[in-house]
């Protein structure tokens, strides 16, 4: 093995968590190595995020040319080709990734592929093709192995008839027949790609809504418009057993006490993801667990001095922009500055199906349960008139606020770009402005962001346009 | 019915709590009003009574456990209900058992469950642990006085979607002088609704700026009055301790870390010296007939024994009912007279001194009161309140007389208007009918918020406490 190598920080993992806190470390003056056994980027931009939005984008494109003729276009002839969507999808994570590897180089960033675990408080060893090489932080670790799909017990994922994201993200052909597991964002978008492309989707949830994070508002509407394209709802439902056979799968689920079997050609198993945190090196160096998450402290310290732990093995909401969040937080408290703690109230949460949902703060029925007065502003794209000269009206945005102060509560939107549209609300949320604030904000017309100001009107009792 | 019990927020400034002990357990049968836990804050430690009937089901945060406010602890629920999805959702839930629960998927792009009570889709408290509701007028402020209207007839919204729209950049709450607070819209709006200065305030954000926690901070539960006491002024003074000094030590100072509740008094207290500008009347009681009154209430087989304090805790409650604007408080543009006399009782604690809360003064019998306070005293000294007798007084009594204090006092504990600091009674040589006597006195003294009252209003007040307390049957009916 070589002699250590030393840098002022050791990134494990290149996850949009990682590269962040490795670039970020970069500027503020640190030397920092990284390692990666995958490529940079990790499930975000090769297997999760980027990927699923170029098969989104396609599953779009599908929609908009079956409904051409309400443009008055008439499409004689025309074919989707799914494996071609998936190839598509490559290109674009392909070169997202190769965007980080440019960003190490220009931020100087040394790469290490291979697999790092902790072998002592400072030293990370990198299990590579060309053999084993030890990397020596003097100041941190910065642990962001992510996390990967889970199923359920007794359930074997094979990637070919039962498969997770990681599966549908590369097959490039898709099943005629496919029931989705969990009623989440993976399982949604999933579902409404394949659907797009001609499966017969039937998606499953235990909880009694799709989208169970979302308010309750969103999770129905998208549950109807799911419905109308032809996409099986069903949710409050167990599954008891998922059997692999000849010519597909058999899944026994309980609904309402009554037991039935569902067959379909794959599985698609969308029931969360998990934090990789085997074979890192915790338990020897007695790094504290919750839950199968990394415990950490507001900077992302752990319980150990010196190492960090961000994005999805830190636990809270697994999204790849609360995991940058917490990469900037944690490089610049390494580099001695006190970064402002990353506000886990005012993540958004976006699902992009169509129409999209998206989201910043309580729920309805959050905001109320405190017994706080709160009031409500609606308003539907549907008396938007950009929504309705694009032909896009399904959906509502809808502002929730405190009565007494004007407080932005919660907003919820479904609808065209939705999860573009929440961060008006998310900048407000921070500059901590109430819906006097919003509404003295001039809207350029027409846009889709008027729904914003007339939602936040609604809420005053002052909406202009319904 | 499933009821989830979640941390409950004691304090606007509350973040997390502790679990410090369950009173019930997995199993035992909860009926509404039952006390199933206490909880430490950074001040106290409160008892949290049960809102829903049922069995406690689940036990979620162990004993020791420290969660942030509106995460689950318990799960109460019929025997035979499936409280399954309830755990699922739960923040930090343990793992559901079985594949019973098949989705709610933290996946990548979406948390199933976000341990914040402040996130999307984060259980929502169905119980609520506020403090009584205040209903009452409000009584607007005359612009050109600053006092408020006599008549509080008409009730004007402080803000009701549909009326005027405030005009944000208002400098609410900012100093007099004029000068620019740089303070977010919403701390703004906060300050001038409860009454807070900002121009008193440090502010935490990005340079400086004042933002709403910083404002919160101010509000924070709990004590405000300088002067700690027990509410009951018991009996005789006890045989005195010895008197020792302590020995020399080598080290020439000790430096004590705050305790939090050192920490947030320390926070508190210029908060209120700071930017409420306070006056002070003081008078001096004749305690003669009271005194009897008490020998002889406290006589009687049975009843609860009533304490100095106890009188005054009365005769300030009815002479409250007779000067509403003494029992107000200042709320941004109105002075807020309350109807009902919820009086504060700061208790000396070892740590600090804790207030908690009488309610309803006005209406209850003396030995009502006289059980009530020293119930109240005996708990505070204990850690055992709970969360509802922590907040919501009108008015507060501050009582050093058992450790011989002949006058002192108090610091108004905001948003009320007005704090009574009470000294010893004392035996002196007094002029009755132009002879010398020796008489028992008390002294007095009203600390008022000259933004709410001026000195007649406060001297009338304490005129009628010293009259009810020299006529002492009046605070028997």
């Amino acid at each position: 093995m070589a002699a250590a190598q030393k840098f002022d920080v050791v990134v494990v993992g290149t996850g949009p968590g990682g590269y962040v806190a490795a670039i970020r470390a970069a500027q503020l003056g640190l030397s920092v190595a990284t390692v990666e056994d995958d490529r940079p980027g990790g499930v975000c931009l090769n297997w999760g995020c980027i990927p699923t939005k170029a098969l989104l984008r396609n599953a779009e494109v599908v929609g908009l040319v079956s409904r051409a003729e309400e443009y008055g276009i008439t499409v004689k002839e025309w074919k989707a080709d799914y494996a071609h969507a998936v190839q598509r999808s490559r290109k674009v994570a392909d070169r997202m990734a190769k965007g980080v590897e440019f960003l190490f180089r220009k931020n100087k960033i040394a790469l290490f592929p291979g697999r790092g675990a902790l072998k002592a408080k400072h030293v990370v060893e990198v299990a590579g093709k060309d053999g084993v090489q030890a990397l020596e932080a003097a100041r941190a670790v910065i642990l962001a192995t992510g996390s990967e799909p889970k199923s359920l017990p007794g359930v074997a994922i094979d990637e070919k008839t039962v498969i997770s994201s990681n599966g549908a993200v590369r097959n490039e052909s898709r099943p005629a027949t496919l029931i989705v597991i969990g009623a989440g964002a993976v399982g949604m978008e999933f579902a409404d790609v394949y659907a797009a492309y001609g499966t017969q989707v039937t998606v499953l949830e235990a909880l009694p809504r799709v989208l169970p994070v979302e308010d309750e508002e969103s999770s129905a509407l998208i549950a109807r418009l799911f419905g109308r394209r032809g996409i099986t709802i069903r949710t409050a439902v167990r599954v008891k057993s998922v059997t692999s056979g000849a010519g597909g799968v058999t899944v026994d689920v309980e609904a309402e006490g009554k037991t039935e079997t569902l067959r379909a050609e794959q599985v698609l198993m969308a029931v969360g993801r998990a934090a990789r945190v085997k074979d890192v090196g915790l338990e020897a160096l007695g790094v504290a667990m919750e839950r199968g998450f990394v415990t950490v402290g507001p900077t992302g310290e752990t319980s150990v001095k010196g190492i960090y732990a961000i994005g999805d093995m830190a636990g809270r909401q697994l999204l790849a922009h609360k995991a940058m969040a917490e990469g900037v937080v944690a490089a610049e408290a390494i580099a001695g500055h006190t970064p402002r703690p990353v506000d886990y109230g005012n993540v958004p949460s976006c699902t992009y199906c169509r129409p999209q949902v998206a989201s910043v703060g309580l729920s309805e029925s959050a905001a109320k349960g405190n017994g706080r007065e709160i009031s409500v502003g609606k308003f539907p794209f549907t008396a938007n008139g950009k929504a309705v000269a694009l032909g896009e009206t399904d959906g509502f945005l809808k502002v929730i606020a405190d009565k007494r102060t004007g407080e932005i509560l919660g907003v919820h939107i479904v609808g065209p770009e939705a999860t573009e549209l929440i961060h008006e609300f998310a900048v407000g949320r921070t500059l901590e402005a109430t819906l006097e604030e919003l509404i003295h904000t001039i809207h350029a017309h027409p846009t889709l962001s008027e729904a914003a100001l007339e939602a936040t009107l609604a809420a005053l009792g002052q909406a202009i346009h319904i | 019915m499933i009821t989830k019990v979640v941390m409950p927020k004691l304090s606007d400034a509350m973040e997390t709590g502790k679990v410090i002990k369950w009173i019930k357990h997995e199993g035992d049968s909860i009926k509404g009003g039952d006390i199933i836990a206490e909880i430490e804050t950074d001040k106290a430690n409160v008892e949290i009574e049960a809102f829903g009937a049922g069995v406690l089901r689940k036990v979620v945060v162990d004993e020791g456990g420290e969660v942030p406010v509106g995460d689950l602890i318990a799960v109460i629920a019929e025997p035979a209900e499936n409280i399954d999805p309830v755990l699922a959702a739960a923040p930090k839930a343990p793992a559901a058992p079985a594949p019973a629960v098949t989705a709610a998927p933290p996946d990548p792009a979406k948390p199933a469950a976000v341990p914040s009570a402040s996130a999307p889709g984060a259980v929502p408290s169905t119980e609520t642990y506020k403090s009584a509701p205040e209903t009452g007028k409000v009584v607007p402020m005359t612009p050109e006085s600053g006092r408020p209207q006599p008549a509080p007839a008409a009730a004007a919204p402080a803000a009701a979607p549909t009326g005027p729209r405030l005009v944000a950049s208002a400098p609410a709450g900012a100093p007099a002088a004029g000068a620019r607070v740089k303070a977010s819209p919403l701390a703004k709006k906060i300050a001038a609704q409860s009454g807070v200065d900002l121009a008193g305030l440090h502010g935490s954000g990005p340079g400086g700026r004042i933002v709403r926690r910083d404002v919160e901070d101010a509000l924070a539960a709990g004590p405000a009055p300088a002067g700690a006491a027990a509410p009951a002024a018991r009996a005789a003074a006890p045989a005195r301790a010895p008197f020792v000094v302590p020995a020399r030590t080598d080290a020439e100072y000790e430096d004590v870390p705050l305790t939090a509740m050192r920490a947030t008094i320390a926070k508190r207290m210029p908060l209120s010296k700071g930017p409420v500008p306070h006056f002070y009347v003081t008078s001096e009681v004749a305690m003669d007939r009271a005194g009897e009154l008490r020998a002889e209430l406290n006589a009687l087989d049975g009843s609860p024994k009533v304490s100095v304090n106890d009188l005054v805790i009365r005769a300030c409650a009815l002479a409250l009912m007779r000067h509403p604007g003494v029992n107000a408080s200042l709320q941004g543009q109105a002075v807020r007279m309350h109807h009902r006399a919820h009086i504060g009782l700061a208790v000396a604690l070892d740590a600090g001194l804790i207030t908690p809360v009488l309610r309803d003064c006005d209406v209850k019998p003396l030995v009502q009161i006289a059980a009530e306070a020293r119930d109240l005293a005996d708990r505070a000294r204990a850690g055992k309140l709970r969360a509802s007798e922590l907040s919501g007084a009108t008015f507060t009594i501050s009582n050093l007389g058992m450790l011989d204090v002949e006058e002192f006092s108090a610091i108004i504990n905001p948003p009320e208007g007005a704090i009574l600091a009470v000294g010893s009674m004392l035996e002196k040589a007094v002029v009755v009918d132009g002879a010398l006597a020796v008489g028992r006195r008390m002294k007095m003294t009203i600390s008022c918020d000259h933004r709410v009252m001026d000195g007649a209003m406060g001297a009338r007040f304490l005129q009628d406490v010293k009259r009810l307390l020299e006529e002492p049957l009046r605070l028997l009916v």
